[in-house]
């Protein structure tokens, strides 16, 4: 066995360092500046496809299609603060890497994933894209909006708020390094929080 | 001095005659009605949520003077308070002059709360301060006491918990808890130091009765089926080296050193620790995987060798279910607050906690790493484990609808001989899928909804 399969990240997680949780929040902290909005339409469009794109597949429950959206080392981080925090100190609604987020679609494949039998029903809302420059190169953050309108139980419910997308260009293809959403009631007692996000 | 006030006149509710409890709670199995009816709710916000000590934060969320966060006592609100001389008290969350709700922040620190509806002004320890144009009231308002803050007449804390109650007539917290302080003091000192903090939370809420979720605080028997998602993911890699989180419950849990023990008051504790290989890392083994693990693993064994492996422990899920009647559980590395919202909702609060390490004992880096470990850990079982939990407990209120098919069991283990022991200390230990202490603490339930609870208010003289 080589090192490279051994930390191969959908297997072993390695690369969750301090540096890589330091890099994350200063990503999610220090994007949104006017200067760094990319004005370009058909860069900007690029990424609201992306993001488009990743809804659909989503509201589709392809999840495995969705793990392919994400770089190998990667996060997926939902807050349980408004101001999103450091998840080295505080408890995280969802803090996944790439192997969690593999347990992620594995859980719901089971069959005996209780709180999606059967599974919601979703249709999600991107909108307000806005895409910037980041201090790294090949690398955008954008911002969107979402509502998700869910289909569980008989019951129609809404979850809003916004999200946080780190795309990273690798061997040329832009991948989601991380992705931060932020739910308007992060803070708050969440009926079944079992969709993806 | 201390002001009690009793509640007087026509709007004392008589909630010992509601129900024949004994009819609704029975040996084996209890009536539907005490998770349906809306009168056996209200009942119990009196005599459970009220009658008897109920947790209501956690020191550290407080912990410097005029820091306070708002909770609730029942669903009665509440502004948990630290004063100035650091005095801890939880004052009602309802302005004295027209009942408005008088802070409305989750958390932050002040000497004094103003009411936003007409201005009357309250110290922290709830005395009342001052009110706009005082001349038009007839009398000196701030040297009446009827216009400070109602604020529970009982507060004590046991090792950083703060528990409250409005029966002033209760035993000493430390005397109520009893024989369920030493795995509370095992909890808390397997941690160097013996000190935690709360860090944020996973919170949920379900549309069932909160006593779904004591019922189930302490079910061994519930694992295997309800959590089977979670335990094939966890143990999805078949080339790990030991079958990971609760995959011990796989093999004839009742056979398995793993125990439930009811100790009394209501309080329970499943302890599932003598599962483990008893050694250094014997909890850190059987961690389900999660993010960082490796790399800290790695960093502290390269730096610490065999030492890395009890602090890594630290980081482990504690395998213990410590159970405190009726709203608090301790449950891996999570303080679980269960919430009552009505009788067919509640909300289920997982906040984490992390190391202190006021001795520094591990050094500032290895705390950093572990504590950083230790809230991933934490956030597994609220993920992939909780809200199967939770759906299942929307189901059961959902199937309690069927009128006609009255009763739930909690039989299992019962007239069984030789199944369920008492120990000399009055608890008693049985196998771990043993449905024993929901009998039992149901029971103590009843003793709590038969009695008449000696409430009162207090308030600053």
């Amino acid at each position: 066995m080589t090192i490279q399969t051994n930390h191969d990240p959908s297997r072993f997680s390695y690369y969750v360092t301090d540096d890589f949780y330091s890099e994350l929040v200063n990503d999610f902290s220090d994007w949104e500046t006017e200067e760094r909005t990319i004005s370009d339409p058909v860069e900007r469009d690029r990424f609201r496809r992306l993001v488009e794109r990743e809804a659909r597949i989503l509201d589709n429950l392809l999840f495995e299609d969705w793990l392919k959206l994400f770089a190998p080392e990667c996060a997926y981080w939902v807050p349980s603060t408004p101001e999103a925090g450091d998840p080295r100190h505080e408890i995280a609604v969802m803090f996944d890497d790439r192997r969690r987020l593999e347990d992620r679609v594995f859980r719901l494949r089971t069959g005996y994933a209780w709180s999606q039998a059967p599974s919601s029903r979703t249709s999600r809302l991107v909108a307000n894209v806005e895409v910037f420059e980041s201090q790294t190169h090949e690398q955008r953050m954008v911002r969107s909006n979402f509502v998700i309108s869910e289909f569980w139980d008989s019951e129609i419910r809404v979850l809003a708020g916004w999200t946080g997308h780190r795309f990273r260009r690798i061997e040329g293809t832009w991948k989601i390094s991380a992705k931060q959403v932020n739910l308007l009631n992060c803070d708050q007692c969440i009926r079944n929080p079992s969709i993806i996000l | 001095m201390t002001v009690l006030e009793r509640m007087q006149g026509p709007t004392r509710l008589n909630n010992t005659s509601l129900y024949d409890w004994d009819a609704l709670v029975r040996e084996d199995r209890v009536h539907r009605l005490i998770y349906t009816d809306p009168a056996v709710f209200d009942a119990e916000m009196n005599h459970i949520f009220g009658g008897t000590w109920v947790y209501l934060a956690h020191e550290s969320q407080i912990p410097n003077p005029n820091d306070f966060v708002t909770g609730k006592l029942g669903l009665r609100p509440l502004i948990i308070t630290r004063d100035s001389e650091g005095v801890i008290r939880a004052l009602f969350n309802r302005c004295t002059h027209r009942g408005t709700t008088l802070c409305r922040w989750a958390k932050g620190n002040t000497r004094s709360f103003q009411c936003p509806y007409h201005g009357w002004n309250f110290l922290n320890t709830g005395k009342l301060r001052g009110v706009p144009w005082p001349e038009g009231y007839a009398e000196n308002l701030v040297r009446d006491p009827k216009y400070n803050l109602a604020q529970l007449p009982r507060i004590e804390s046991y090792r950083g918990f703060i528990f409250g109650t409005l029966n002033v007539s209760a035993a000493p917290i430390e005397k109520h808890l009893g024989p369920i302080k030493k795995p509370i003091d095992e909890w808390l000192d397997r941690n160097p130091g013996g000190k935690i903090t709360v860090c944020e939370a996973n919170r949920f809420k379900y549309k069932g009765n909160w006593k779904l979720a004591y019922d189930n605080s302490g079910d061994g028997y519930h694992v295997i089926y309800s959590h089977q998602s979670l335990l094939e993911t966890e143990n999805r890699f078949k080339d790990e080296n030991a079958a990971k989180g609760m995959a011990y419950y796989k093999r004839e849990p009742d056979e398995q050193p793993m125990y439930i023990q009811y100790m009394g008051n209501g309080h329970h504790f499943k302890d599932k620790r003598p599962n483990l290989e008893k050694r250094a890392g014997g909890l850190w083994a059987i961690e389900s995987l999660h993010p960082g693990m490796e790399h800290v693993a790695e960093k502290l064994r390269s730096r610490l060798g065999e030492r890395a492996e009890s602090i890594l422990d630290l980081a482990g899920s504690e395998p213990v279910n410590i159970n405190v009647f009726p709203n608090l559980s301790l449950l891996g590395n999570h303080i679980q607050v269960f919430q009552p919202v009505s009788f067919e909702e509640t909300d289920a609060i997982w906040y984490g906690t992390k190391i202190d390490d006021v001795d520094g004992t591990l050094g500032a880096d290895v705390l950093k790493d572990i504590n950083a470990l230790r809230m991933r850990t934490q956030e597994g079982f609220p993920n992939f484990g909780e809200v199967d939990d939770i759906t299942n407990f929307e189901q059961i209120q959902r199937g309690l609808r069927c009128t006609e098919d009255e009763w739930i069991y909690m039989n299992r283990g019962l007239g069984i001989p030789g199944r369920i022991r008492t120990l000399d200390d009055g608890t008693i230990k049985g196998p771990a899928t043993d449905e024993l202490f929901m009998r039992e603490y149901i029971r103590e339930w009843k003793r709590l909804m038969k009695a008449e609870p000696d409430i009162a208010i207090r308030r600053e003289p």
